[in-house]
């Protein structure tokens, strides 16, 4: 680890912060109603939208409709995009003849995009046509982050409601996020996108005389329109397989610095959207400083990890250095360690190295990053889930100060607590539940990329990434079988309704009550010292309930490497 | 009951907790608490394979039913810590009962009957609205107002206060509690309640925690507890197929051991105890609260409205000061304010004697053995003395003596209207003096507040507690008196209806608002308030309108009750603290041993060097247990609450049972190894 | 009912907005603005399309530059790593192998052979390798085209590129710009 190399981490960090406060600020504008700049003009396409869909937008909606809308919005486009993946072979825009994908594919798939999850079973080159990318994956990489964004910010208003039951029009806020927030900036990400080398294009692979004889099949495809929401949105699921570690997705380290800083750009916002709806910039301040501190730590983590390298190399081949088996070398391992901690802490999924093949600590980090899910997190479901380890947080930490605990001024009682817990146990459930029926069956066992400990990281590192809805993979694991397809697709599709039912539950159990004014003795949560509690609650209860599996899997593995051992 | 009643805990208490602890054992019980009863769970199942370790696969020898046994043991042990705890809370309130009881014995009631004349019937007949007769020596028979007759009552069977009290007809002292003695006169009484309901039902039934329901906060935490709970099941649960991926197999009893150590059994064992200690604290402290919730709500209280007089100030404005106006000096007024308040008995009448002898001037009541007094009356409003020379000597309000000086055609002297008016502003009370038709001066009372009090504020406003003095005075007494308490405002000529306005104000901002009071007309304002505490003195209807009734009667007593239900919250949270924390260095004992013949190179993780993978699992198990009732006592106790900013409070209590909490259990651990590996028996 | 139908209609107007107004877009003011890019960044020479810039191709003769290696023979259709763990055995045969194909100079100390030359990129395409990877090839380059050495260095130190700005990334070279650069020398 070098000074320069340190540098590098750390100044992609400090600009994500700079551009995502005030970033932050507008979000918060869009959201309570006041005008922003080209009002005039958003208003005017978002009137047509709002009669195209048929919704009156001053109707207000408790927390029981607004859910029932998400819900019902996201069914049906997950079986729009199921449809298409059934049928793309036979649809336009396919010139190389890629054929339409089996129901087990096509189902993990769509449920796998549908949730911002973007988990990928399938090669993007070689089984999803040009159609399927612009109309399925391209447009749920849209819809499926804005109801990330949309579930944040109505469990914000219903936080900070005083006795009233509505939490704003989920209509008019799905349409907002796309014409205010992701639509324009997507379209200024790509074009730059373009600019820097990824291709757009609508013409498929081209096959070239290679200089040393023979012939290259190369793909390509409308790539940079696709990356811009892919990192926007965070959700990960790239143009090809490599993802961003694919040159034409992320062709140089500007590139990965320009990814790393849109993928973090709108959950780092939504802190500051976050301070403003409770009318309180010391408490944005102290999860920035917390969670941005877990994100530097994470990047050096791997990055030093990585940079040791591999022991047993050195042993038995006499190859020392830094680890650079599925790495590129445009990106150095600074911008690979940062955006590996960064893709897991945004739930984005999208890698510039090949997970499967870091040390077990660098590999470690990404998957800790997934079981603690609360790094910022995904666009919304992040803040949802910062909020909800706040509320257990202050529930255990409140009692401490002797006062029945409360919020942001609202009481924590038996509901939300309920609540909470349902969230909280959600995670851990699927996680450890999947893997352990998943290394127990011979149909488990035998997708399998790497033997020995590395092999149950795999497992454990997929559905990890399904329950946290991430979608990067140690991607060793063959996961295109009917028992991975289906499993994966159950527990992405499990971790990201069942918590997010049980948020607008608590949101809608908030709003109705009254707001305590703070006092002395109330518990403050914007101290550098609730700060410290919380996210020693939070490394605690990850720790406690993860530490057999990460003790099986990475920690073991690493004690194997290090005393030069092949196999366990 | 009496204050001393049950202080300590003596052999018999704990001989029944033992008792009790084996008869919570039962299943349906057990199951009220799901922490516990997984633990309970593990100790059948770890008995089964203690008798037979094959039972889920595996080839076992005797070694391995031996291990499974002593896991049985600890585990067992475990669970009648947790019943003992839990117990021996109980049995302290049960005790209380027991004492309540005795004054609630067999009685008679003469009751009156439609023609007038009075029958003898057992109290458990009387009915609400009967009318019976109690004559001096007799008990009271239930609880009522007392409708006609005035007498002494001994109320120590209830209260523990020896002083006897006057209950009489009509005002804020008719209601008489069930199961005291009126030792004079003869009172008739309007019984109130019907049997079961009385007050004396209410508290037995309340400090035996028969009535006991869990608190809002108390079913919160088990919640959490229980999905705490679940996670660590789970954990557990998916061990054995992941294990069996590395081609290992951990027992089963080793898995429950870990199961048991992670699940939070500290908090889970002492939870109940620690709700019922609370309540016992309030009970000894000479509170009786209607409920759980009333106590937690304490805890919670922004504003506190208190009344001036009795509870800020000592009751009785004092004289301070003697003024002389119209050429007279201090020393012959003090001559003639002795003179007017010789043979006056109020508090008054004393402070003027009292401050005339530290100014060197005293009189015998004997040399005026013939002089007439003349007692206040609201009429004239003044008192004073005739003197047999004729002299008269009148003091009283300004405005009645200067009335009374038109009468007699004297002047009023210059300077009056001026002292007067200074001592008014200073929120004192004026008191002219007058001899003949010649005014001397004016006597500065004054209220005195308690003394400190003034700190006793201080420490509420650290708290973040509001406090708000009310009074019948003056703005500008009111003022004063607030200024010299330290009280942060106040309602000055407060009628019962102010009092109301202004809780509601502050609960509409979302505060909770504690008072206390004992007349009638302070019902609706104790039943608005979140914490109403009645004064036992008071009446009936006050009595049912709060949640909480202070025996004693002493209204500086919500201070108090407020920092017992913070205390109750804290001691919550300070055990479930410590108990997470303690999770940690367990899964350094358990994770290395249980992996020790399946994955060699995590012994890296055995940071502690115990001696055996079963002496690890064991050393952590036999922790876990022993913390139980090493904590019981400040389960009982409370932690200690001192008045302070709240992140002051989470800092030092986190640092105290969340720090300290990951560290006890690395030391415990650590010990406990060295002790088996001692004994010889590490290797079991 | 209502929520259906509403649905529906979202889920129509915006795929259309989405998943093809918008990617039409950036496609028309991509060719506008940056054809070259937008089409691939594709390279020509001797009058023939041979490749893209940024995607490695195989390279089997020993006069030119080779890239790092593959673990998907550089399939511009099937990007991917070798997704070997690090404690996999079947590592250790890949990078064995690698060095093996290495062709290096006898003499040649292990430590000093940079790590990016025996263990396989991540998206098996990577175009670029770190200087001490070039300057290692020199001598069998030198030996097969009969370069000069000097001038094979000379031509390492010209095509060697820092990071951006001086800090994001690292000092490497282009294979693409090696070997074309290689390739006109010799006059194709």
């Amino acid at each position: 680890m070098t000074l320069q190399g340190s540098l590098q981490i750390v100044l992609v960090v400090a600009i994500l912060l700079l551009l995502a406060i005030p970033l932050g600020n507008y979000l918060y504008r869009v959201f309570t109603g006041k005008t922003v700049w080209f009002e005039g003009g958003f208003a005017a396409v978002e009137r047509g939208l709002y009669r195209l869909v048929g919704v009156n937008p001053s109707v207000e909606m408790d927390w029981k409709a607004y859910l029932k809308a998400l819900l019902m919005v996201n069914f049906v486009m997950a079986l729009f995009a199921y449809l298409i993946f059934r049928t793309m072979g036979r649809l336009p825009l396919n010139p190389d003849h890629i054929p339409s994908m089996s129901w087990p594919l096509a189902f993990n798939t769509a449920a796998s995009f549908v949730s911002n999850t973007d988990w990928q079973n399938y090669a993007g080159e070689s089984q999803m046509t040009i159609l399927g990318q612009m109309v399925a994956i391209t447009f749920l990489q849209f819809t499926s982050v804005v109801t990330g964004l949309v579930a944040a910010v109505a469990f914000l208003r219903g936080m900070t409601n005083r006795k009233s039951p509505n939490i704003g029009n989920f209509w008019v806020d799905f349409i907002r996020s796309i014409t205010r927030l992701f639509l324009p900036l997507s379209f200024l990400l790509a074009i730059v996108f373009v600019g820097l080398g990824l291709p757009q294009t609508l013409d498929g692979a081209v096959t070239v005389h290679a200089l040393g004889g023979g012939a290259q099949t190369i793909s390509r495809g409308p790539v940079a329109s696709l990356e811009a929401i892919k990192q926007l949105g965070t959700n990960g699921g790239g143009y090809f397989n490599a993802n961003s570690a694919h040159p034409y997705e992320d062709p140089s380290a500007l590139t990965t610095v320009l990814e790393i800083i849109a993928m973090g750009l709108i959950p780092t916002a939504l802190v500051a959207t976050f301070g403003k709806f409770i009318g309180n910039r010391r408490q944005a301040v102290v999860l920035y400083v917390f969670l941005a501190a877990m994100l530097l730590g994470g990047a050096f983590f791997v990055y030093g990890a990585e940079v040791a390298g591999n022991p047993l190399l050195h042993h038995l081949l006499g190859i020392g250095g830094p680890n650079m088996e599925g790495k590129e070398v445009r990106f150095g391992l600074p911008l690979t360690g940062l955006f590996t901690a960064a893709t897991t802490a945004f739930t984005t999924g999208a890698v510039n190295a090949m997970h499967d093949s870091l040390t077990p600590l660098g590999g470690m980090l990404p998957l800790v990053f997934m079981l603690l899910n609360m790094v910022f997190g995904g666009v919304g479901v992040g803040l949802l889930n910062i909020l909800m380890f706040l509320l257990i947080t202050v529930f255990i930490a409140g009692l401490m100060v002797g006062r029945t605990p409360e919020i942001f001024g609202k009481k924590i009682e038996v509901r939300e607590v309920k609540l909470a817990t349902i969230s909280m146990l959600v995670h851990p459930f699927l996680i450890l539940g999947a893997t352990a029926v998943a290394v127990a069956v011979p149909a488990g066992l035998a997708a399998l990329g790497n033997p020995g400990l590395h092999g149950f990281t795999e497992v454990l590192y997929a559905y990890s990434s399904a329950a946290a809805n991430n979608g990067s993979a140690f991607a060793g694991l063959a996961g295109n079988t009917l028992f991975y397809n289906l499993t994966i697709g159950m527990v992405i599709l499990l971790g990201r309704y069942v918590s997010i039912i049980a948020m607008f539950a608590i949101a809608g159990s908030l709003a109705i009550k009254p707001v305590t004014p703070a006092g002395l003795g109330t518990l403050r949560t914007d101290t550098f010292t609730f700060g410290g509690v919380f996210v020693a609650v939070v490394l605690v209860v990850s720790a406690l309930t993860f530490f057999p599996v990460l003790a099986i899997g990475p920690v073991a593995e690493h004690l194997q490497m290090v005393a030069g051992k092949l196999l366990p | 009951m009496t204050k001393s009643a049950v202080k300590t805990v003596s052999k018999g208490i704990i001989l029944g907790a033992v008792a009790d602890s084996f008869r919570k054992l039962d299943p349906r019980v057990m199951v009220r608490n799901p922490v516990m009863f997984v633990v309970e769970v593990g100790v059948v199942v770890t008995l089964i394979l203690s008798v037979s370790p094959d039972l889920f696969g595996g080839h076992y020898g005797p070694t391995q039913a031996l291990f499974n046994f002593v896991v049985c043991v600890i585990l067992f042990v475990t669970v009648l810590f947790a019943n003992f705890a839990e117990a021996i809370a109980e049995s302290r309130g049960r005790a209380q009962a027991e004492s309540l009881r005795r004054a609630k014995t067999d009685l008679l009631a003469k009751r009156r009957t439609k023609d007038g004349s009075y029958e003898s019937v057992p109290a458990t007949a009387l009915r609400q609205g009967d009318e019976v007769l109690i004559t001096a020596g007799e008990m009271i028979p239930a609880d009522g107002d007392v409708v006609r007759g005035l007498g002494s009552v001994d109320e120590s069977a209830v209260t523990g206060e020896s002083a006897p009290v006057i209950r009489g007809a009509g005002g804020d002292f008719s209601s008489v509690t069930g199961g005291t003695k009126l030792l004079s006169d003869e009172l008739v009484v309007r019984v109130s309640v019907n049997p079961g309901d009385s007050f004396l039902d209410k508290m037995i039934a309340l400090v035996e925690g028969a009535s006991r329901q869990k608190t809002p906060n108390e079913l919160a935490l088990s919640v959490l507890l229980a999905g705490l709970t679940l996670i660590f099941l789970i954990v557990v649960v998916t061990l054995e197929p992941m294990v069996g991926y590395v081609h290992g197999s951990i027992g089963v009893a080793t898995l429950i051991a870990l199961l048991v150590c992670l699940i939070p059994t500290t908090i889970g064992a002492l939870l109940s105890a620690i709700g019922i200690a609370g309540m016992d604290r309030v009970i000894r402290f000479n509170i009786v609260a209607k409920s759980g919730k009333a106590v937690e709500a304490a805890g919670d209280v922004n504003t506190l409205i208190l009344d001036k007089t009795g509870t800020i100030t000592i009751g009785n404005r004092l004289a301070t000061e003697f003024n002389p106006v119209g050429g007279h000096d201090e020393g012959q007024l003090t001559q003639v304010a002795v003179l007017s308040s010789l043979f006056d008995e109020t508090p008054e009448g004393r402070s003027i004697i009292d401050l005339a002898k530290q100014k060197g001037v005293e009189m015998a009541r004997e040399q005026f053995a013939d002089a007439k007094v003349i007692e206040f009356s609201a009429d004239t409003r003044m008192s004073g003395t005739n003197l047999p020379d004729g002299t008269v000597v009148r003091k009283g309000a300004v405005d009645a003596i200067k009335k009374y000086l038109a009468e007699k055609g004297g002047t009023v002297p210059s300077g009056l209207d001026e002292k007067t008016e200074r001592i008014a502003k200073e929120g004192g009370t004026p008191l002219a003096v007058v001899r003949g038709d010649e005014v001397y001066g004016v006597i500065y009372l004054k209220d005195i507040v308690k003394p400190g009090m003034r700190a006793r504020f201080e420490e509420l406003r650290r708290m973040g507690i509001k406090t708000v003095m009310s009074t019948g005075d003056n703005r500008l007494t009111a003022a004063t008196i607030a200024r010299e308490a330290g009280v942060d405002d106040f309602i000055a000529e407060a009628k019962p209806e102010d009092k109301m306005r202004l809780i509601r104000a502050e609960q509409a901002e979302g505060k909770l608002v504690a008072m206390s009071g004992d007349g009638t007309n302070d019902a609706p304002a104790l039943a608005q308030a979140d914490v109403g505490l009645a004064m036992n003195s008071g009446t009936a209807a006050a009595k049912e309108a709060a949640n909480m009734v202070d025996l004693d009667s002493d209204p500086t007593k919500l201070i108090e009750v407020v920092g017992i239900g913070k205390q109750l919250l804290i001691t919550r949270g300070a055990i479930t603290t410590f108990s997470i924390a303690n999770d940690i260095a367990k899964y350094f004992a358990i994770i290395p041993a249980m992996f020790s013949g399946i994955l060699p190179q995590l012994a890296a993780l055995n940071v502690m060097h115990l001696t055996s993978p079963q002496s690890a699992i064991l050393s952590a198990l036999i922790f876990n247990a022993v913390v139980i009732p090493l904590l019981i006592p400040l389960a009982m106790r409370g932690v200690k609450f001192r008045p302070m900013g709240a992140t002051e409070l989470l800092v030092r209590n986190l640092l105290i049972y969340g720090v300290g909490g990951v560290i006890a259990p690395f030391i415990g651990i650590k010990l406990i190894d060295l002790v088996l590996t001692g004994l010889g028996v590490a290797n079991i | 009912m209502t929520n259906l139908l509403r649905s529906l209609r979202l889920t129509l107007v915006l795929v259309v907005i989405l998943g093809l107004v918008y990617p039409l877009v950036v496609t028309g003011f991509g060719r506008l603005l940056f054809p070259s890019q937008a089409n691939g960044s594709l390279v020509r020479f001797g009058g023939r399309i041979v490749g893209s810039r940024l995607i490695a191709q195989a390279v089997n003769v020993p006069g030119l530059f080779h890239p790092r290696p593959s673990a998907v023979k550089y399939a511009g259709n099937g990007s991917g790593g070798s997704n070997l763990g690090p404690t996999n055995p079947a590592l250790f045969r890949e990078v064995g192998s690698n060095l093996a194909a290495a062709d290096l100079p006898p003499g040649t100390k292990l430590s000093a052979v940079p790590p990016d030359m025996v263990e396989s990129s991540a998206s098996g395409l990577d175009p670029d390798i770190t200087p001490a990877n070039a300057r290692l090839q020199i001598p069998r380059i030198a030996r097969s085209t009969g370069l000069s050495r000097r001038w094979l260095w000379r031509l390492v130190l010209r095509e060697e590129t820092g990071p951006f700005l001086g800090l994001w990334g690292q000092p490497m070279v282009n294979v693409w710009r090696l070997n074309l650069a290689l390739l006109r020398k010799s006059g194709g």
